[in-house]
C-alpha cells in the first residue's frame, strides 16, 4: 500500500498526540470533567456519607447494585472520572510544555524586526516628524517597561512576558497540586475514637474504633501520645428564646501526654488539637451513663460507662449493655436515654432537652444466648433479639425498667439488679494527618497569584519608525485587547511631548 | 458565647429590606421606561438618570438593612440562606455601581435591577429565618473570609450574566431597534470577560478558603460534599469558558452559553443543592 507510510503508527500517534493537546481537547474534556461530577452529588458517595449508601441498598437493592457497578457510588475515584481528569492532565501538560519552550526562547529574544507594513497593524497611526525622535521613544518605551531593540529606522518594543508565564505557571501549580493530592493521601491516615471523660486514649492502632489508612501509610506515622478527656462541655443558648436550647458550644478538655510534658487544653469544633504527628478533631458527643450491672448469683456481671448513641436533637440516646459472663443466664439490655424526661400520653417517654435536668434510663431486659462466644465480630452498639426471651420491656410480661440517677432496681424473676450510678458524656474524637494538605495550600495560592496575572497582564508589541517627514506608531496584542488605540496615542504624546 | 440577639432589631432590618425592594421595583420600572423609549430616541436619558438615583437609594437602604441584621445577631449577616441573599443582593448592586464609574455597563440596568429584585424576593419570602446564634461549626474567622469572597464572585458572575443574556439577544437579531442601540457584539463579549474574570479569581480563592477551613472544622480539606462538587463544577466550567475565550471558533455565542451555565451553576448551588441536595454545608436555617 502505498500511504502506508503516511497512515503508520506514528503519524497516527502525532496526530493523537496533537489532537489531545489542542486547546479545543482541553476544553472539551474540562466540560467532560464538569459534566462527570455531576452525578456524585445525586448519589450517595461511599467517602463522604457511607450511611447513605447503605441506605441505598437497603432500599432499592437492584438499582442499588447497578449503580455500583457503574461506579456511581464511588465517582470521584471512578474509573471513568479518573480518565477524564487524567486525559486533561495529560492533554494540559502536553500542551504547556512546548509553550515553555517558545517562552523561554522568547524571553531571551530580542523584540521582532519591525514588519514592513506596519499600517496593517490593529493599531496604527502616523505623525509628522519634527526631527529625530527614536532616542526618545526608546527612551518612553523603556521607562513604560517594555523591552526595546533599536534598529535602523525603528524602534520595536514589546512588554507583558508576565502574562505567558503566570499562565504556565498556573498549569504547572495545578500538575504540582495534582500531585500533592495523590502523595499526601497516601500518606495519609485518618482514626476515630469515642472517649468518655476520665479515659485515656494511646495513639497506635489497637486504640482506634475505626482507623481509615492512606494506601502508603506505614505504621510509624503513629507518633507515641496519650490523651485523657479530662472534661466534656456543651454551652447551650438560655438567653434567647428563638434558639433557647441550641448548643452554642462544645468544648473537650484534654491532658495531652507526648512522653516528655503534659499539656492541658481544650477541643472545641474548627479548633482542634495538634497533637504529635496528628491533629485531633472533635467530631460528636453523647452520654455516657454510668451502669453497674449484678447477675442473679450476685456476681458485677458488667460496671462501667455506656455509650449512648443520640438519636435526635433533644440528645435521647441509645445504648446497649451486654453481659456475656452473667449466671444463671447471659444479659442483654437495650436501653433508651431521655436527658430531661418527659411522660407522653401513651406511656413513652421523650426528651424534651438536651441539657440532662431530669434524666432518665428506660431498659429492655433480654436473657438467652447472645451470641458473642461464637467468635463473629459483633457491633457493640445493636443487640440480635431473635434468640432472646424479653423479660421486661414495654411489650413484655414485665414493665421496662426505669432508672434515674442512683437509683437501683431488681430484674424480674431474679436474674439480677442494676443501677445508674452516674452520668458522663463522651466526645467521638478524629486524629487526622495529611501532609499534603500544606503543599496543597501552597500551589494553590501560587496557582492563584499566577492566574491574576495571566489574566490581568497585556501582551503588546510596540512599533515607531521614522520615516521622511512622518513618524509611524503601531501595536499588536496577542488576544482581544481594547486599549491598542489608547496606547499608541498617549505614547505618542508621550513621545513629541505634547 | 454570650451573644444577645436582638429579635426587636432584625425586625427594623427586615422593614428596611422591603423598603429596598420598593425602591428596586421603582428604579426597575424607570430602566424598563428608559429601553421603551431608547428605541425611538436614542438620545433618551431622563428615566435612565432617575432609575439611577432611585437604584442608588436602594442599594443604600438595602445596606442599612443588611447591617442592622448584622447588629442585631452580632455577626456577619451571611449565615444562612436569607441573609446570604440580602447580603448577596447588596454586593451584586454595589459592585454594579461600583463599575458604573470605571465603565459605561448601564446598558445591564434592568437585569442587574431585577436580579437582584427576585433574589430580595426570595429570600424575604422563602429563607426568611430569625436571627440565631450560631453553630458551632461555623464560628470562625473563615465565615467572614469564606463567605464575602464567594459573595462577591457570585456578584461578578451576575453581571456578567446580564452581558451574555443581552450578546445573545442581539447576535440572534431580537429586538432590532432597541438592540441597535446597545453597544456592539465585541464590547458585550469583552465586558462579560472582564466581569467573569474577576468573578472566577475570586471563586479561585472561596475555593481555597474553604478548604483551608474544611480542614480546620472537618478534618479534611476535601471530601465531595455535595456543595464542595458544585464549587468545584461551577470553578470548572468558567475555567471552561475561558479556554473557550482563548479557542478559536469557541468565542461569541458558544463562549456566551458557556457563561451562562457557569452562572446556572452559581444559581443551582445557591438554591437547589442547599435545600435540597444531603451535605454538610447545612445552613440554609430552613
Amino acid at each position: 500500500m502505498a500511504s502506508s507510510s503516511r497512515f503508520s503508527p506514528i503519524f497516527w500517534g502525532r496526530w493523537f498526540w496533537r489532537q489531545l493537546t489542542s486547546m479545543r481537547t482541553a476544553l472539551f474534556l474540562l466540560l467532560l470533567l464538569a459534566l462527570a461530577a455531576i452525578p456524585g452529588s445525586l448519589y450517595p458517595q461511599r467517602s463522604a456519607d457511607p450511611n447513605g449508601v447503605r441506605l441505598y441498598f437497603d432500599q432499592q437493592p437492584e438499582f442499588a447494585a447497578l449503580l455500583d457497578s457503574l461506579q456511581l457510588f464511588d465517582v470521584y475515584t471512578s474509573i471513568w472520572f479518573s480518565a477524564i481528569y487524567i486525559l486533561l492532565f495529560v492533554s494540559l501538560v502536553g500542551c504547556v510544555l512546548p509553550r515553555t519552550q517558545v517562552h523561554l526562547n522568547a524571553l531571551r529574544a530580542k523584540p521582532v524586526e519591525t514588519p514592513q507594513k506596519l499600517e496593517r497593524m490593529p493599531a496604527y497611526l502616523t505623525a509628522a516628524a519634527k526631527g529625530d525622535q527614536l532616542d526618545r521613544a526608546e527612551q518612553v518605551l523603556n521607562s513604560r517597561g517594555f523591552r526595546v531593540r533599536k534598529l535602523d529606522d525603528s524602534v520595536s518594543a514589546e512588554k507583558g512576558y508576565l502574562k505567558e508565564t503566570g499562565n504556565l505557571v498556573f498549569h504547572y501549580s495545578l500538575v504540582l497540586l495534582l500531585i500533592a493530592v495523590g502523595l499526601g493521601g497516601g500518606f495519609s491516615f485518618s482514626g476515630q475514637r469515642v472517649l468518655v471523660e476520665g479515659d485515656t486514649f494511646v495513639n497506635n492502632l489497637a486504640s482506634y474504633d475505626a482507623f481509615s489508612p492512606g494506601p502508603l501509610f506505614f505504621e510509624n506515622e503513629l507518633q507515641p501520645f496519650s490523651m485523657t478527656l479530662e472534661d466534656f462541655e456543651v454551652v447551650y443558648d438560655l438567653r434567647n428564646p428563638a434558639n433557647l436550647g441550641q448548643p452554642v458550644d462544645f468544648i473537650a478538655n484534654v491532658t495531652l501526654d507526648d512522653g516528655l510534658t503534659n499539656s492541658n487544653s481544650d477541643i472545641r469544633v474548627n479548633y482542634p488539637l495538634e497533637a504529635p504527628g496528628a491533629n485531633v478533631f472533635l467530631t460528636g458527643n453523647g452520654f455516657a451513663p454510668v451502669i453497674t450491672l449484678y447477675d442473679g448469683v450476685g456476681n458485677i456481671a458488667f460496671s462501667g460507662p455506656v455509650v449512648f448513641l443520640p438519636q435526635d436533637s433533644n440528645m435521647t440516646s441509645l445504648g446497649v449493655i451486654k453481659a456475656p459472663d452473667a449466671s444463671p443466664e447471659q444479659i442483654g439490655i437495650i436501653a433508651f436515654f431521655y436527658p430531661t424526661a418527659q411522660e407522653l400520653e401513651s406511656g413513652a417517654y421523650a426528651s424534651i432537652y438536651p441539657d440532662p435536668i431530669d434524666p432518665l434510663l428506660t431498659m429492655n431486659v433480654y436473657l438467652g444466648d447472645l451470641g458473642l462466644d461464637a467468635g463473629i465480630p459483633r457491633n457493640v452498639y445493636a443487640l440480635d433479639i431473635t434468640d432472646l426471651d424479653l423479660i421486661a420491656g414495654r411489650d413484655g410480661p414485665n414493665p421496662p425498667i426505669e432508672l434515674r440517677v442512683g437509683e437501683m432496681a431488681e430484674l424480674p424473676g431474679g436474674a439480677g439488679f442494676i443501677s445508674f450510678d452516674g452520668l458522663k458524656r463522651f466526645a467521638s474524637l478524629d486524629v487526622a494527618y495529611n501532609p499534603g494538605g500544606l503543599w496543597i495550600m501552597v500551589f494553590a495560592f501560587i496557582a492563584l497569584v499566577a492566574i491574576v496575572f495571566s489574566l490581568s497582564v497585556r501582551r503588546r508589541r510596540v512599533w515607531v519608525r521614522q520615516l521622511a517627514g512622518k513618524i509611524e506608531y503601531a501595536a499588536l496584542a496577542r488576544g482581544d485587547d481594547d486599549g491598542l488605540e489608547e496606547l499608541i496615542v498617549d505614547l505618542r504624546k508621550e513621545i513629541e511631548g505634547d | 458565647m454570650n451573644i444577645v440577639l436582638n429579635e426587636p432589631l432584625s425586625q427594623i432590618s427586615l422593614l428596611f429590606v422591603s423598603a429596598a425592594m420598593g425602591l428596586l421595583a421603582v428604579a426597575l420600572l424607570m430602566f424598563a421606561f428608559q429601553l421603551a423609549r431608547l428605541k425611538d430616541d436614542p438620545t433618551e436619558s431622563r428615566f435612565e438618570r432617575y432609575g439611577f438615583w432611585v437604584l442608588g437609594a436602594g442599594t443604600v437602604v438595602l445596606g442599612v438593612g443588611v447591617f442592622l441584621r448584622g447588629v442585631a445577631a452580632q455577626r456577619v449577616p451571611w449565615a444562612n440562606m436569607y441573609e446570604f441573599a440580602i447580603s448577596g443582593a447588596l454586593m451584586i448592586l454595589t459592585i454594579y455601581l461600583i463599575s458604573l464609574r470605571v465603565k459605561d455597563v448601564r446598558y445591564v440596568a434592568t437585569f442587574v435591577t431585577g436580579f437582584s429584585l427576585v433574589t430580595l424576593f426570595a429570600a424575604v419570602s422563602l429563607f426568611y429565618v430569625e436571627v440565631k446564634t450560631l453553630m458551632p461549626a461555623l464560628q470562625s474567622y473563615w465565615l467572614v473570609i469564606h463567605v464575602v469572597v464567594a459573595i462577591m464572585a457570585t456578584g461578578f458572575f451576575a453581571i456578567a450574566a446580564g452581558f451574555h443574556i443581552f450578546y445573545l439577544i442581539k447576535a440572534a437579531g431580537v429586538g432590532r431597534a432597541l438592540m441597535d442601540r446597545f453597544p456592539d457584539l465585541r464590547q458585550l463579549e469583552r465586558v462579560a470577560y472582564r466581569f467573569n474574570m474577576v468573578g472566577f479569581v475570586a471563586w479561585s480563592f472561596t475555593l481555597i478558603a474553604g478548604a483551608i477551613w474544611a480542614e480546620r472544622a472537618w478534618h479534611r480539606y476535601w471530601g465531595w460534599d455535595t456543595k464542595e462538587v458544585w464549587t468545584f463544577i461551577i470553578w470548572v466550567v468558567y475555567a471552561g469558558y475561558l479556554h473557550a475565550m482563548a479557542t478559536r471558533g469557541w468565542t461569541g455565542k458558544r463562549a456566551a452559553i458557556l457563561g451562562l451555565i457557569g452562572f446556572g451553576a452559581v444559581i443551582f448551588n445557591f438554591t437547589i443543592v442547599n435545600l435540597f441536595f444531603k451535605g454538610l454545608h447545612v445552613y440554609s436555617g430552613l
